[in-house]
Parts: structure tokens; C-alpha cells; sequence
């Protein structure tokens, strides 16, 4: 058993995700064949290989620090499913103990 | 008289600039094409009419002014991946229903500039997860050479709108064969360049080491045509190279003297269709009359291409789609009381189960105590894959293969079974993990008449090796003006 419905409940608890119980058990059977199938990487001895995170050896690409144009506030709020005409409306941040 | 909307880019212009048709007549055939088979197809999340004739209006303007730029007046369709100002940009998911970017993505900025006409958005697998275009929450895309088969994926709306004749080139995204596989499977030629060679400004994230947009079209040379518009240099993505773009049209030359072909044993395994094997093999021979050498290679590592994948895409897509918080964009649900429970809820009901399933693949493999055996050692085996390729390009110019080791399934057929989906993709996978060119080409029809396509890979930034390939494939075979019956 690679994961169990308790670890996938408690990683979508993490990824901000709600499973129904259904979800839970649907997901737990799929997810524990993935990676069972993923443990076939363990066949490869890798010790000593240095991992790749880009395929192009790519440096950090830096600009000068100037202002440049950015979108007004009002196009960025344009999205918003709430907003005040000055910021981001959302429900209250500090949980009741 | 051919119908205008099944010409191909370069036929269109030629027309164009001989003055013998228009842009707005040109969009308009296209835009009653869409209308007369879209409800067969499904191709489609957003079809911009009134945008589309306005765009060719102002292209038969510039022509008349003599500025037309290289796309003048050419209808042309964008996977909904790509952000379009003034036009939603879903993702084909409900957490981004009712977005509309404020911006242009830098491939449709390029597009715009060249003249082009924008006709809609292509349907396509949630947030360009999956393989076969039935992960959308606008429905599946159907294949127009068989509706009752699915058209591949994830950029499954811009193949199919292209077979269908629907518009008269795409541009889609491929993380992991999200260009190939679609065209392979529709029998239309799709390009995924070099990683770095386009512009991801304005793609919505999905993995952001893998992902690329490339053109998917009728015929090779469009293929050129559209890579020279979308490829370059551009400052606002920090992965975009910086590195001239050659002429890919003059690339697109008779005969093949001097190159040498590789053919990865790997690709020909065990559970590729006898068919298709076939249709390659054949292709391959082709090749070989146009003047190409051929050696067999080895990539010994093929076979875990898929496994380091699914730990490496999701991984990186737990943390890019992290974003869709309910807060600046997107759907959130009203009801929550604390911002905990809005971001809960928000997430759960508008992301679809594939994207729910892949983040929390990601989230597990990069969690604590699990990274250095998931995250870590995927990408360790991806140097393993990255070096497979460097030792078998000290032997040959470029790699032919199938794309898919079977023609299109039919539709519903894997949908319950998300790792038999995963491993469709094993021979399109490696290519994005080394970030190499690949290209898809028609290479034949299976006997109940899907479409099969060779794929073409090479070096970095050799896109003009495979056109050139791909280029004599496609004469000599003869088959790129077939197009489907829509039934």
C-alpha cells in the first residue's frame, strides 16, 4: 500500500482541497496504483546523478530596477469576485477561538 | 471551387495577396464552417464572431495600405491556455469560467501583430491535463474523423478544429505531447518547439520546466510560417532564450542527403499497434528513397520517461495552480465564513477531478519526508533521459517514431482508468523532459481510417531539421490534402 484514504484526506488538507468520503476512497485506489508504478524508478541506481530542474542551462534573468508600466488597479480588480474599488474583499482571515 | 475554409495558410495567402478573395470573406467562410459542424465537434469554448470580422476588416485595410503583416487576414484559432484580452480565457476549467485577462500572451500579441485574425478559443483538457480532451468542463472534443473516438490531448480543440476545417491553423501547448499526440490522432501536423524557443508569457502555467506552444496546421510549410511569427526572444518570460530565428520556410527543401535518421528501438517495444508500427516503418522507408541514412539507437531509459513525469508535472502544477484561491480571479464559493473555507470550497468545486487528483500528486511528492523519494529522484532520472538523447544525437541528425503507440480509442474508453491514460504518452514524454523539438506528421490511416502520425524529434533548437523531414515526408506521401467526412 503506497497511500492510505487517511494521507490522501490529510494531502488535499494541505493542497486546500475537500474530498466526499467517496472522493476519498475513488482517489486513495488510484493514487496508491500511480505510484506504485512510480516506484519503478527505484530500479535505477542514481547515485551520483545530479537532478535536472530545467532542461536549458538557464541563468537568472535580471533586469534594471526602473518602473515600468503595470496594470492600473482597476484592471486588476476587474476579475475580483469582490472588490471594494481599492482592494481585494475577502471573508475574515482571523479564525473565532 | 475549393472551399475557402479547407485552404491551407499559404494557399490563403497566396489568394490574398492576388487580391482574388478578402479577409472578411475568407473569416466568413470559416466562421459558417464552425457554425455548420461545431455541434458534431465541439472544438470550440469561445467563438469571438463579431471580433473576427472586425479583425479582417482592419487586415483588408492594412493589405489595401500595403502593410500587411506575414499572417494578414488569416483565420486562425488559440488553445484556451493562452490569454486573450477582451476574450475569457477558461482553461476549460469552472475555476476560470468567467475570466477575462487583461492582457494579451505574448504568442497572441505576436499573432495580432502579424496581422492575424483571431477567430475563437480551442476546447481542451482541464488546464492541459490529459490525453484524450474528455477532462474539460465545456465536454469532450470529438474526433472529425470519427466522432465516436476522442481526439487526443490535452491541446485536443485546436487539432480537431484544424481536421475539421474550422479554422485554417492553431496554436496549442505541450507539456508532455499535448501538441503531438492531438495531431497525430486527427492527421494534422503539430510542432512543439524547443523549450525556451516561444514565448510562455501569458500561457497559464501547468508545469513550468515542460510547457511550450507550437503551431498545429494543414501542412508542414504553415507549420514554418506560424513558427517564425510566435518564436523569439521575449523579456517578460525568464526561460525565453535568447537566440536568432532562421527563415524555418527556407529549411523546407526536396530530398534529405546527409542526414542520418535514428530509430529508437525503445519506441517500437511491446504494446505498440501492429498498425501503426506499419504506417512508421513505412514512413521511415519513405525517408530513406528521399536520400536519409538510418541507424537503429537505443534510450535506454524510455520506459521510466512516464514515471518521472507524473511525479515532476504534478509537482510543479500543485504549486502553480496554488493561485486559484477564490481571491484575485476566478470562481469562489459564497457561503464561506472564514478565508480557510473559502479557498476550501472555492478549489473543490472548481477544479475537475484530473487537475484535483495531480495536485495532490504533486502536494504528496513534495511534501516533507516524501521529497527525496519522489521529487528528487524523478529528476534525477530525467538527467538519465537528458543524456540518453545526447549520446544517441553523436549518431544521428534526429529520432523517428511513432507518436502514439495506438490510433485514437474510442471515446469513454480509458476515462476511469487515469494510469492507462498516463501511459498513452510514453513515447511524447521523454521529448519535453530534455526539452527538445518535436514535431507530429501524417504518416497514414489505420483500417477503420484514424489517422497515424510519425514523430520527428532532434537537438535543441533544430526545429529546421525536422521541418525539413517532415516537409519530405508530406510530399512524397501525399496524403495532407486528405480531410475528414464529418459525420
Amino acid at each position: 500500500m503506497q497511500i492510505t484514504p487517511e494521507e490522501v484526506t490529510y494531502v488535499a488538507g494541505l493542497a486546500r482541497l475537500e474530498l466526499d468520503p467517496e472522493e476519498v476512497a475513488a482517489m486513495a485506489k488510484q493514487l496508491d496504483r500511480i505510484l506504485g508504478y512510480v516506484a519503478k524508478l527505484n530500479e535505477l541506481d542514481t547515485s551520483g546523478i545530479e537532478p535536472t530542474t530545467h532542461a536549458l542551462s538557464i541563468r537568472n534573468a535580471f533586469r534594471r530596477d526602473e518602473v515600468q508600466n503595470s496594470l492600473s488597479q482597476e484592471k486588476a480588480l476587474a476579475n475580483a469576485p469582490e472588490q471594494n474599488g481599492e482592494a481585494f474583499v475577502v471573508p475574515r482571515v482571523i479564525e473565532a477561538i | 471551387m475549393e472551399q475557402l475554409y479547407s485552404l491551407s495558410l499559404a494557399e490563403a495567402l497566396t489568394l490574398l495577396e492576388e487580391g482574388k478573395v478578402s479577409a472578411v470573406e475568407l473569416t466568413r467562410a470559416v466562421l459558417a464552417r464552425i457554425e455548420a459542424v461545431e455541434n458534431r465537434i465541439g472544438a470550440y469554448i469561445t467563438v469571438g464572431q463579431e471580433q473576427a470580422i472586425a479583425q479582417a476588416e482592419e487586415a483588408d485595410r492594412c493589405r489595401h495600405q500595403g502593410v500587411p503583416g506575414p499572417l494578414c487576414g488569416l483565420p486562425l484559432s488559440v488553445k484556451d491556455v493562452l490569454c486573450t484580452q477582451g476574450m475569457p480565457t477558461t482553461c476549460a476549467s469552472r475555476i476560470l469560467e468567467s475570466f477575462a485577462p487583461p492582457y494579451d500572451a505574448t504568442v497572441v500579441d505576436r499573432l495580432k501583430a502579424a496581422g492575424a485574425v483571431l477567430v475563437g478559443k480551442t476546447n481542451m483538457d482541464e488546464f492541459a491535463m490529459g490525453s484524450s480532451n474528455e477532462n474539460s468542463a465545456f465536454g469532450a472534443v470529438k474526433n472529425p474523423w470519427h466522432t465516436s473516438y476522442i481526439c487526443g490531448g490535452s491541446s485536443g480543440g485546436s487539432a480537431a478544429a484544424v481536421a475539421a476545417d474550422e479554422c485554417l491553423a492553431s496554436i496549442g501547448t505541450d507539456t508532455g505531447g499535448s501538441i503531438r499526440q492531438p495531431a497525430s490522432h486527427c492527421g494534422v501536423v503539430g510542432l512543439k518547439p524547443t523549450y525556451g524557443r516561444v514565448s510562455r508569457y501569458g500561457l497559464v502555467a501547468f508545469a513550468s520546466s515542460l510547457d511550450q506552444a507550437g503551431p498545429l496546421t494543414k501542412t508542414v510549410r504553415d507549420a514554418a510560417l506560424l513558427l517564425n511569427v510566435i518564436a523569439g526572444y521575449d523579456s517578460k518570460d525568464s526561460t525565453s532564450v535568447d537566440q536568432p530565428v532562421p527563415d524555418y520556410q527556407a529549411a523546407l527543401t526536396d530530398g534529405l542527403k546527409g542526414l542520418t535518421l535514428g530509430i529508437p528501438q525503445e519506441y517500437f517495444a511491446q504494446g505498440l499497434d501492429p498498425e501503426v508500427e506499419k504506417a512508421v516503418r513505412q514512413g521511415i522507408e519513405v525517408l530513406r528513397e528521399a536520400g536519409a541514412e538510418t541507424v537503429e539507437v537505443s534510450l535506454p531509459h524510455t520506459g521510466y520517461g512516464v514515471a518521472a513525469y507524473y511525479i515532476i508535472a504534478p509537482a510543479e502544477a500543485s504549486s502553480n495552480l496554488a493561485r486559484y484561491d477564490g481571491v484575485r480571479y476566478g470562481f469562489r464559493d459564497r457561503n464561506a465564513d472564514t478565508l480557510k473555507d473559502m479557498y476550501r470550497l472555492s478549489r473543490s468545486q472548481g477544479f475537475g477531478s484530473e487537475v484535483k487528483r495531480r495536485i495532490i500528486i504533486g502536494t504528496y511528492a513534495l511534501s516533507s519526508g516524501y521529497y527525496d523519494a519522489y521529487y528528487r529522484k524523478a529528476s534525477q532520472v530525467r538527467t538519465l533521459i537528458i543524456e540518453d538523447f545526447r549520446k544517441a544525437f553523436t549518431q544521428c541528425d534526429a529520432l523517428v517514431s511513432p507518436v502514439s503507440p495506438t490510433p485514437a480509442w474510442k471515446l469513454g474508453e480509458k476515462i476511469s482508468d487515469p494510469l492507462g491514460m498516463y501511459l498513452t504518452d510514453v513515447l511524447t514524454i521523454p521529448n519535453n523532459l530534455a526539452g527538445l523539438p518535436g514535431i507530429s506528421v501524417p504518416c497514414g490511416f489505420s483500417s477503420s481510417g484514424l489517422p497515424i502520425g510519425m514523430q520527428v524529434q532532434a537537438a535543441h533548437f533544430e526545429e529546421e531539421k525536422l521541418l525539413r523531414i517532415a516537409y519530405n515526408l508530406e510530399h512524397r506521401l501525399g496524403i495532407a490534402g486528405r480531410r475528414p467526412v464529418i459525420s
